[in-house]
Order: C-alpha cells, then sequence, then structure tokens
C-alpha cells in the first residue's frame, strides 16, 4: 500500500506543478494591460505605474514566475484590490463554507442514489425501475440553477418551511445541498444500478442465497459492497463538476463560499483574488482525484498490483 | 437498420423518448434559424408600464423585468443555446479528432506527449473551471465563450478518439491500405475514420447536451453573451430578483433549458443503443 502511495504521490506533484503554472499565467490573459483594467479608465499614469511596481508585473515572466510560486510555498497569494485584504485570508474565511456545501451535496446525493439504484436494480424492468430511470434522465438534465429557485419557490415561499438564503443553521444548509447535489445523485443513481445488475449475476451471489441469507444480506452486504467500487471511481470524477456546481449554488443561496467569492470578483475585476479562487478550487480538484485514487485502492486492492 | 432507422412513426413505437428528443431538437433548431420571423414580438423592446405582466393570450409567457416579451426572448434565446452548442461541438471534435488521430496513429513519443502531458494538463481542472477562469480574464462575448467551452471539451473527444484509432489501426485492412501504399492521411481518412466514427457520433450528441447547459451555466454566472442578447441562463439569473412577485420569470427558460439538455440525451441514449448494441447488454436494457 505504501508504494501504492509512494506512486500516487509522485504522479500529483506535477499535475500540482501544472495547476500553479496555469493559473499564474491567468493574469497574462487579460487583453491589454491587467493593471489598468483594475483600476478603471482614467487612473493616472503614476498610480498605474506604482500599482503595476506593487504587484510586480513590471518584473521579468520568469522572475513573476519565481516570485508567485514562493507565495504559493507561503501561503502569499497577493492582496485583494477590492477588499483590500491578503487573498489567502478571505479565502481562509469563505472556504469552509463551501466544503461544508459540497460534503452536505455529497451526503444527499448518496443518500438518494444508493436506495435508488438498489432498488431500480432488484426490480429490473418493473415499472418502478422505469420510473426511476426516467426521473434520474429528467435530474440528469435538469440545470442546478433552475432547480434551486424553483426549490426556494416551493419550499421557502410557498410553504415557508426553508430559509430562502443564508448559512448558519442547519435548515439554511438544506434546499443549496439539494441544488447540488440532485444532478449528482442522477448520475449516481444509474451507474449504482448498472453495477448492481452485474454484481447481482455474480456465482457469489448465488451461492450466498444458496446458503439461505436473508435477500437483504445478499443485496446490501455482499453485492452492494463490490458493486460500489466502480462507483467509487465515478464519485471522483464528477467532483469537478460537483465544484462548479457549487459556484452557481452559492449564487443562488447567497452562500458565503469561494464560489460566490470568485464571480463578485471577476465583476469587480479583482485578478488576485479571482486567481486565488481558481487556484483553490483547482488545488481541491486535485486533492480530490488524489484521495479518490486512494480509496479506490482501499476498497479495491487488485488494483495495487 | 437502414431505412426503418429514419422513419419517425416507427421511431416513436421502439423508442418514444428518441423520437420526442428529434422532434424538440427539430423544434429548437427552426426557432433558432427563423426566430425574427417566429417570435410575436422584438425580443429588446423594452414596455416598464407593462413589466412583469402574468401569461397572457397577448403575451403567451408574461414579460421581464423590463417589460421585455419572454415568449420573444425564449425564441431568441434558441438562437444563443444552438449556436454556441454546435459551435462548441464542432470546436472540441474536430480538435479532438485531429490530436486523438495524431496520437493515436502515429503512437509512440508523441502519444506519450499527447496523453501523459497534454490530456492531464487540461483534465486536471473541471472544464467548467476553465471556461469561466479564460472567460473571467479574457472576458465576455461569444467567441470567447465558445473558445472557452471547447478549451475543456476537446479532451473528451481526443481520448475516445485516439483509444479508438489505436485499435483499428492493427487491423488487417489498414495493413492492406498501407501496403498498397497510401499515404498516412489517406489511411486515417478514409480508413479509419469510417470505421470509428460511430462511438465519436454518440459523445457528440450526449456532448451537446452539455454544451448548451455549460452555455446556459456561464449566462447564469454573467459569464455569457453580454445583455441586451436574449440567453436562457441570463434570463433565469434576471428571473432570481423577482421570485416572490414573478415565478414565471424562473418557470419558462428553466423548461426550455432542460427540454433542450433531455432531447439531445435522449438522442444520445437512443443513438449509443442503436449503433452499440454491447452498452445495452453491459447496461442490463
Amino acid at each position: 500500500m505504501l508504494r501504492y502511495v509512494i506512486h500516487r504521490v509522485l504522479y500529483t506533484l506535477p499535475v500540482i506543478w501544472l495547476v500553479v503554472s496555469l493559473v499564474f499565467l491567468l493574469i497574462h490573459l487579460v487583453p491589454g494591460d491587467p493593471i489598468a483594467q483594475m483600476l478603471g479608465e482614467g487612473a493616472p499614469a503614476a498610480d498605474l505605474a506604482a500599482a503595476r511596481h506593487a504587484y510586480g508585473l513590471d518584473l521579468p515572466l520568469s522572475q513573476q514566475y519565481f516570485n508567485y510560486w514562493k507565495g504559493v510555498v507561503h501561503g502569499d497569494l497577493g492582496t485583494s484590490l477590492r477588499y483590500n485584504q491578503k487573498v489567502s485570508k478571505l479565502l481562509g474565511q469563505r472556504y469552509p463554507y463551501t466544503l461544508q456545501l459540497t460534503w452536505a451535496a455529497l451526503i444527499v446525493a448518496v443518500l438518494l442514489s444508493i436506495p435508488a439504484g438498489v432498488h431500480s436494480a432488484r426490480q429490473r424492468n418493473r415499472w418502478d425501475d422505469r420510473t426511476i430511470s426516467v426521473v434520474s434522465l429528467f435530474g440528469l438534465s435538469f440545470p442546478n440553477f433552475a432547480l434551486g429557485p424553483i426549490l426556494i419557490l416551493f419550499f421557502s415561499i410557498k410553504l415557508g418551511w426553508l430559509p430562502v438564503s443564508g448559512a448558519g443553521t442547519f435548515a439554511s444548509q438544506v434546499l443549496p445541498a439539494i441544488t447540488m447535489g440532485g444532478a449528482l445523485a442522477a448520475i449516481l443513481t444509474r451507474m449504482v444500478r448498472t453495477s448492481m445488475l452485474e454484481e447481482l449475476n455474480q456465482d457469489y451471489v448465488r451461492t450466498a442465497r444458496a446458503k439461505g441469507l436473508n435477500e437483504n444480506v445478499v443485496v446490501y452486504r455482499h453485492a452492494l459492497r463490490n458493486a460500489m467500487i466502480p462507483v467509487t471511481t465515478v464519485l471522483g470524477l464528477q467532483f469537478g463538476a460537483l465544484l462548479a456546481g457549487a459556484i452557481v449554488t452559492e449564487r443562488i443561496f447567497s452562500w458565503p463560499g469561494v464560489g460566490r467569492l470568485m464571480i463578485d470578483a471577476i465583476s469587480n475585476r479583482d485578478y488576485y483574488l479571482v486567481q486565488g479562487c481558481i487556484l483553490a478550487v483547482g488545488l481541491t480538484y486535485v486533492a480530490v482525484n488524489f484521495l479518490t485514487d486512494l480509496l479506490y485502492s482501499a476498497v479495491n486492492p487488485r488494483i495495487r498490483q | 437498420m437502414a431505412t426503418s432507422a429514419i422513419s419517425l412513426p416507427r421511431l416513436a413505437r421502439h423508442n418514444p423518448l428518441a423520437a420526442a428528443g428529434v422532434v424538440l431538437v427539430v423544434a429548437f433548431v427552426i426557432c433558432a434559424i427563423f426566430a425574427p420571423w417566429l417570435a410575436p414580438h422584438d425580443p429588446a423592446q423594452i414596455n416598464l408600464p407593462g413589466r412583469l405582466d402574468s401569461p397572457s393570450l397577448s403575451r403567451w409567457c408574461g414579460t421581464d423585468e423590463l417589460g421585455r416579451d419572454i415568449c420573444s426572448r425564449l425564441i431568441h434565446g434558441a438562437r444563443i443555446s444552438m449556436f454556441v452548442g454546435s459551435s462548441v461541438v464542432a470546436m472540441s471534435l474536430g480538435i479532438g479528432l485531429i490530436v486523438g488521430c495524431i496520437a493515436g496513429y502515429y503512437g509512440g513519443r508523441i502519444d506519450r506527449f499527447v496523453n501523459i502531458v497534454l490530456m492531464n494538463a487540461f483534465l486536471s481542472f473541471p472544464g467548467i473551471l476553465l471556461a469561466i477562469a479564460f472567460v473571467a480574464f479574457r472576458g465576455p462575448g461569444i467567441f470567447n465563450l465558445v473558445l472557452a467551452l471547447s478549451l475543456g471539451g476537446w479532451v473528451g473527444y481526443a481520448r475516445l478518439v485516439r483509444a479508438q484509432v489505436l485499435a483499428t489501426r492493427e487491423k488487417e485492412f489498414v495493413e492492406a491500405a498501407r501496403a498498397l501504399g497510401a499515404s498516412d492521411l489517406r489511411v486515417v481518412v478514409r480508413h479509419i475514420l469510417p470505421n470509428i466514427i460511430q462511438p465519436v457520433i454518440v459523445q457528440a450528441a450526449i456532448g451537446m447536451a452539455g454544451a448548451i447547459l455549460a452555455e446556459a451555466t456561464m449566462s447564469f454566472l454573467g459569464l455569457g453573451v453580454p445583455p441586451p442578447t436574449a440567453s436562457w441562463g441570463a434570463m433565469l439569473n434576471d428571473a432570481r430578483a423577482h421570485l416572490f412577485d414573478a415565478p414565471h420569470l424562473v418557470l419558462f427558460p428553466a423548461v426550455a433549458v432542460m427540454l433542450a439538455v433531455l432531447s439531445f440525451n435522449f438522442i444520445g441514449d437512443a443513438l449509443r443503443d442503436l449503433l452499440d448494441p454491447r452498452s445495452r447488454i453491459e447496461a442490463g436494457l
């Protein structure tokens, strides 16, 4: 196992290098002068030069790249022009909220998809299987930025059960988590169903049934465990979509996470803050893929060889 | 499958979802092409006294916060969705085909570079984040949007094409073509491509659904086509402020996005079943 972990770490290092380098280059994508864009039209030339110097944009590119890495390693991602605070400090404040929401969405997706997928596979081709299939295809196609407002319309405005926006209480998490986890739940349901169908046809399931085990034990203790192996991979791959969902969901529910910080920063042309947010989300994605690989090898020892 | 697959009534009997998908896609394409003639009103005409009107006989889907006709904006929005969606798929597919063919056909060092360095670089970011980053720094606009979404989109096609080419180039008919002195370009275009194009078409149909959804997401975040051009995602974003007093503002564009995405997913699913019966068995259908 240790060898596998080291192997994965060595594989992840160049990816981290790539992510940081790409994020560094972003500021140079800005058409024209990023400092002039940030300070707005009509800024005096002296201010422009001073800001350019303060951000180190007057240095040669290689020096800028070196400084950027130095900053990343020291946790210094520059200063936000709008908030006049360190980008890393702002990220530190907002990141836990995004993480919390992502967890909640993952839990919603898993809680919905496993029972639905297992039921669908057991009832193969009956009407409830077909209903679940159609519902999951709808769930897959229904955009989260439409689902969110419709949930608010129904549960907050019509029924008054849950708050419209904000963060802090458990109730305020419910709608954002469903909005974000809905599409993932649909994808996972389809995956669990396919994977379960395969496992239920295996010899070991027949053996378990033949020795007189309770059907629920056969399905949940024997088949589901093995069926979850490919599902774990999909979960990791879908995490990127989940993070994108966080950006949308945070905007709908005024959730104070990194996604909302990023979209606000984009409209303010607060480039260093945008850069920081993208780096944070990008590195999270890399970390999750790394952890999924480890998890995958833990549940499926064959992969380590 | 030849002619029978094309007949719509037959399709409707065998696979009603796919038939619904085809009908919807045709409807959206007609809306997109003939938008100026089909739309009952000017989609950008502001009429403040008639703002936030509920649906009525003269305004089928009501009006938005500036009194603009929602039905007309939906029809014009189809234009953006279909144009951006098909451009993104065409561009991603084009890049994916070229890169995938080169990597798969020549193999060796080129393949390792493409497969390990290039694809991993683009896969290290979620596609939509790449698009957001690109538009955030390059600025909004339809060209930048298409470019941004293709940036993350081509990798999927390139991987598929590479794997297919890799498997096909060892076949006898490819060897035969090469033995007859056909150039690399001819072997790839005339012999390999026609044999691998089916799964690529399936991926493109499903990719179209993804591209439409991505365009709407970008517009919702304010990173799509700038106003006053009507796009479904931007309409949904505007509607958020009026959830209490005019819920129909959310409903209609939401349904439009969903139907567009759903119809391409239906077609993609049906094509996969049709072209690759093995997947049907694997999926247990």
